[in-house]
């Protein structure tokens, strides 16, 4: 179905960016901008879905590229939709939270701020809506471009240095992309994405295979695997809006997609079978998970504790894809939202915690609390959550894991079980200190004024969107398909597998 | 006879007539000769715009000088190739004018602008000259013009600029010797200069070493002219030294025009079929394309004056233009990648090269350390930079990506994988170099509030007329970036193909 709605919503946020640099006198306009921004792109990315849901895809067609079989388009599929709502609608919030922040801490050079912040977003909606590789590849360039200066914000020595560290990961992950890119359609003569793969794919040599698959995983070094996950805990000097919308969810997310994408979209399930390459991409999530749990466990720092946490998440949705099956599928697609939703309340609660009492080591938060009972019950709800404990939403899609990883059937899939599982007994370790420290334990004495103060909540614009992104993640247990998202990960499941 | 085929002649003529009214007019009136410049060259755009249309339309310009029949006479050829070229050249040469104007008052003393302007003038007379030209003795007339202003140009400043032009004096001198050494090889061996009849004579004396020869005199003398990597020697310092906006105009047209030299003597005068079998030289352009890339930006990186670094870059670039030259026996690809890149070079660097004058005139800063802060000085500049340098590095939607995307699917097809890992690196590299600049400009902060007071003191804005010229280039950048990837060129890109005789259509 031809319509005009996918290009409108990456326009939004353009347009936004566009009358935030001549307002940037102007702070309440150009905060204006930002809001609308957003708000109109969610409300144009969520109106695609009821006809998602019935199956349709959307598409636009931007323009036919000199090259024979690629176009610049989108096209609008369930799985891109799941995406696409995930990033327009936080942005929504973390837009209003971004103002009570960067306020409340004066900031300098907001307005750059808020302008890099809005192609970032593009970018990351870009990649979802995208209709084949290539204008997947142009978005992707765009957030890597638009979140450094995010990432150099504070524009100190060691800021610019991991600005520097990042693009040092993410700018040659693009040319390996770019590589990757080029073989598939120099292989098929053809870039789109076609669930259940690329036909002509399957006459290529499986060694040629091979080194594709190869190339798009280090094209996806925004997926944060590890051994290239360095670059992320680094970024994490970015603002604390920047570290939850960007570094959970718009840009690593965009990394998981676009590995999702490849597993399900360009090699298809049946090439990946064959070759047992779904067994190298499950070894590397289960490593990533269980090594950076315990990485996770040594951080000191919240939000190097949180991005570590990321790494290993965002590994349950490569495995996820990797296992392919029904439900290992259907479970990495329902972890980009829910996963985004919970890491983003944890990322907002950490940036509260930061405006109210400036703290940032985990270590100094005895007691918070008392201090802080909104922000602390929502990080908990969230950590929660995380672990896969009910009633939070990470349960049902930790669920589908384990059932996915049942379904591969032994050994593997038995080893991979027992990998979810200790995953999930490390989250447990890492996160219940954090919680126990804020709620249980007596503040030392000398550390800062905490304990002695009463109730100091940071301001209500930075409350109230983390206390609305824990009762989604809430919400997200007892009813997985608001905002359609649980039947747009069955509309896509069954567009992928064909028919029921 | 259809009055558009006798543009291409009235633009080279008009060109060299105007020229020497410009330096008897400037001896009444100091100012003029700019504007008469500028007036001709924008006529001349809008006749190279009809020469283009014309040749999409009908098909190539042939016109006989005096009416001579083309293996005795003079020729002049106009394909889809040289009208592509032509139009790009006057653009860039009426931006670069625009943009001279104030930046020469600041450099250059005043009893010199006349002469200036009359030497730009000839030089742009040459290019025009070798872009239309049919003939290759003709073509060494135009080219020894071109270059013999091109050294005076690059001396007019004094000083420092001494010695670098002289050491161009004396390469140039090289290179177009062993030009027209090798085209009187030819000429004794087949008895025509007229590329059309040459290369019906050609096929049949292949094999004669001197023919061999003076192919390889030919490639190298001209491959110095276009500062090839391990010929490069010359040009930084040239590029460095030489007034920004004769940098500029250097690095975005006559370089260009000398890839153009090649360009024909690859596939008018000589074949595809020559080069592959007879002299198998295609692989050893690409490997020294591939160098030429590495080498060249990995020279940029270590440099720390701005000019410097973008003369080193430009090295790189030149690199690209002839791996896809290299690469285009063995795939149409080739050929549209260094076509685009000749273009998206000629935008992108003639922009970064009028940045760096336009910082070097309001800030008095050469060295990229010191570039703390401008940003915020000049906003204008440095986001033009920060946009040509994107396109530079192959951001996609600027117009490197585009050019990079045809190279790299070029060497695909060609089977040839590692021109691919150059081409990726070397973006990279890209990346490195310019994003120090960048860095400088928006990220670092600035050293001292009391020092940057002093600064503001001194320094007094640049006027409109270099911003824009600026800006349109910068914007192209982007503009081209997109329209290169859309399937608007493809007319135009079939229609060099078929007129070079490679005989495929995408």
């Amino acid at each position: 179905m031809e319509l005009i709605t996918p290009l409108l919503a990456i326009l939004c946020p353009a347009i936004a960016a566009a009358l935030i640099l001549p307002s940037r006198n102007h702070p309440n306009i150009r905060e204006l901008w930002t809001i609308a921004g957003s708000v109109a792109m969610f409300l144009l990315v969520l109106s695609m879905a009821p006809l998602i849901v019935k199956g349709e895809t959307i598409e636009f067609t931007l323009f036919q590229s000199m090259f024979k079989g690629i176009y610049i388009g989108f096209k609008v599929d369930a799985f891109g939709e799941i995406f696409a709502i995930t990033a327009s609608s936080l942005w929504v919030l973390v837009s209003i939270y971004s103002i009570g922040y960067m306020r409340t801490l004066k900031e300098h050079a907001q307005t750059r701020y808020y302008f890099a912040f809005c192609f970032a977003i593009l970018g990351a909606v870009g990649v979802a809506l995208s209709a084949n590789l290539v204008t997947m590849f142009i978005f992707f360039e765009i957030i890597t471009i638009s979140t450094y200066p995010l990432v150099i914000h504070e524009q100190t020595p060691e800021a610019l240095k991991a600005g520097h560290k990042y693009l040092a990961y993410l700018m040659p992950a693009g040319a390996f992309l770019l590589f990757g890119i080029m073989i598939t359609y120099y292989l098929t003569g053809t870039t789109d994405f076609t669930p259940g793969g690329i036909k002509a794919l399957a006459t290529a040599s499986p060694m040629i295979i091979t080194v594709l698959f190869f190339t798009f995983l280090l094209g996806f070094m925004k997926a944060a695997w590890m051994p290239f996950h360095s670059w992320l805990p680094t970024a994490m000097i970015a603002p604390s809006p920047v570290s939850a919308l960007l570094h959970a969810v718009a840009v690593v997310k965009a990394g998981v997609f676009g590995i999702v994408r490849i597993v399900g979209y360009v090699l298809g399930m049946d090439l990946m079978q064959q070759l047992g390459l779904w067994l190298i991409l499950a070894g590397i999530a289960s490593f990533t998970m269980i090594v950076a749990s315990f990485f996770a466990i040594s951080q000191d720092n919240l939000k190097r504790r949180l991005a570590y946490s990321t790494i290993s998440q965002l590994s349950y949705i490569i495995l996820g894809a990797a296992l392919l099956n029904k439900e290992s599928i259907q479970a990495a697609m329902l972890l980009i939202p829910f996963h985004g939703y919970m890491k983003i309340t944890l990322f907002l609660c950490a940036g509260a915690i930061l405006v109210a009492t400036g703290k940032t080591k985990i270590s100094e938060m005895a007691g918070i609390g008392k201090i802080m009972p909104v922000t602390m019950l929502a990080f908990s709800v969230a950590a929660i959550g995380m672990a896969g404990i009910p009633p939070v939403a990470g349960f049902v899609s930790k669920l589908y894991l384990c059932l996915g990883a049942w379904a591969v059937g032994s050994p593997y899939g038995m080893i991979f079980l027992a990998v979810i599982l200790i995953s999930s007994l490390l989250d447990i370790v890492y996160f219940f200190p954090i919680i126990l420290t804020a709620f249980f334990k007596k503040p030392a004495e000398g550390i800062g004024a905490i304990g002695k103060v009463k109730v100091k909540e940071a301001p209500l614009l930075v409350v109230v969107p983390l206390t609305i992104t824990a009762i989604f993640s809430l919400v997200f247990f007892v009813y997985p398909n608001m905002f359609y998202i649980f039947d747009l990960a069955k509309m896509a499941i069954s567009q992928l597998f064909g028919g029921a | 006879m259809d009055l558009v085929e006798q543009f291409p002649v009235i633009i080279v003529g008009l060109s060299m007539f105007l020229a020497y009214t410009m330096l008897l007019t400037g001896y009444f009136n100091r100012r003029l000769p700019f504007f008469m410049s500028l007036a001709m060259n924008s006529f001349f755009l809008i006749l190279s715009l009809f020469i283009l249309n014309h040749v999409l339309t009908v098909g190539p310009i042939r016109y006989w000088q005096g009416g001579w029949r083309p293996p005795w006479g003079i020729e002049y050829v106009i394909d889809a190739m040289n009208a592509y070229l032509l139009v790009i050249v006057i653009s860039m040469v009426i931006l670069g004018l625009i943009y001279s104007k104030k930046n020469v008052e600041h450099e250059i003393e005043e009893r010199k602008h006349v002469t200036f302007y009359t030497l730009v003038q000839l030089m742009v007379a040459g290019l025009y000259g070798i872009t239309v030209t049919g003939d290759l003795f003709n073509m060494f007339i135009w080219l020894e013009i071109a270059s013999l202003t091109a050294y005076a140009l690059i001396a007019v400043a004094g000083g420092r600029a001494l010695r670098p032009a002289y050491n161009y004096v004396i390469m140039g001198s090289i290179g177009a010797c062993l030009y027209i050494f090798g085209v009187c090889w030819l000429y004794s061996v087949t008895g025509t200069l007229n590329f059309a009849d040459m290369r019906l004579l050609l096929p049949l004396v292949y094999d004669n070493r001197a023919v061999q020869m003076a192919f390889a005199m030919i490639v190298v003398g001209v491959m110095i002219k276009a500062y090839i990597f391990p010929l490069h020697l010359w040009q930084p310092d040239v590029y460095t030294y030489a007034p920004s906006t004769i940098s500029s105009m250097m690095a975005s047209v006559h370089v260009k025009v000398m890839f153009y030299i090649l360009l024909r003597m690859f596939y008018s005068v000589f074949t595809l079929e020559f080069i592959r079998h007879y002299i198998g030289l295609d692989l050893l352009i690409c490997w020294v394309a591939a160098i030429a890339i590495l080498a060249g930006s990995i020279w940029a990186i270590k440099q720390r004056n701005l000019k410097r670094m973008l003369a080193y870059s430009s090295v790189s670039q030149m690199g690209y233009i002839l791996l896809g030259v290299g690469l285009s026996p063995l795939s149409p690809w080739g050929l549209v990648g260094a076509a685009a890149h000749i273009l998206n070079h000629a935008i992108g660097k003639g922009c970064l090269f009028m940045c760096a004058g336009a910082i070097s005139q309001q800030e008095g800063l050469k060295d990229i350390r010191d570039f703390g802060g401008l940003g915020k000085k000049m906003p204008h500049v440095c986001a033009a930079f920060t946009i040509a340098a994107l396109s530079m590095i192959g951001i996609p939607l600027t117009a490197g990506f585009a050019s990079k995307l045809f190279l790299i699917f070029a060497s695909l097809e060609a089977a040839q994988y590692p021109f691919v890992a150059v081409l990726l690196l070397s973006g990279l590299l890209n990346l490195v170099y310019f994003w120090r600049v960048i860095d400088q400009m928006y990220f670092v902060k600035q050293k001292g509030p009391e020092n940057a007071v002093e600064v503001k003191e001194k320094s007094k804005p640049i006027p409109l007329s270099m911003v824009v010229p600026i800006l349109i280039l910068a914007a192209l950048c982007i503009i081209m970036g997109i329209v290169w990837l859309t399937d608007i060129p493809l007319p135009l890109i079939d229609h060099i193909l078929s007129n070079l005789r490679m005989g495929v259509t995408l």
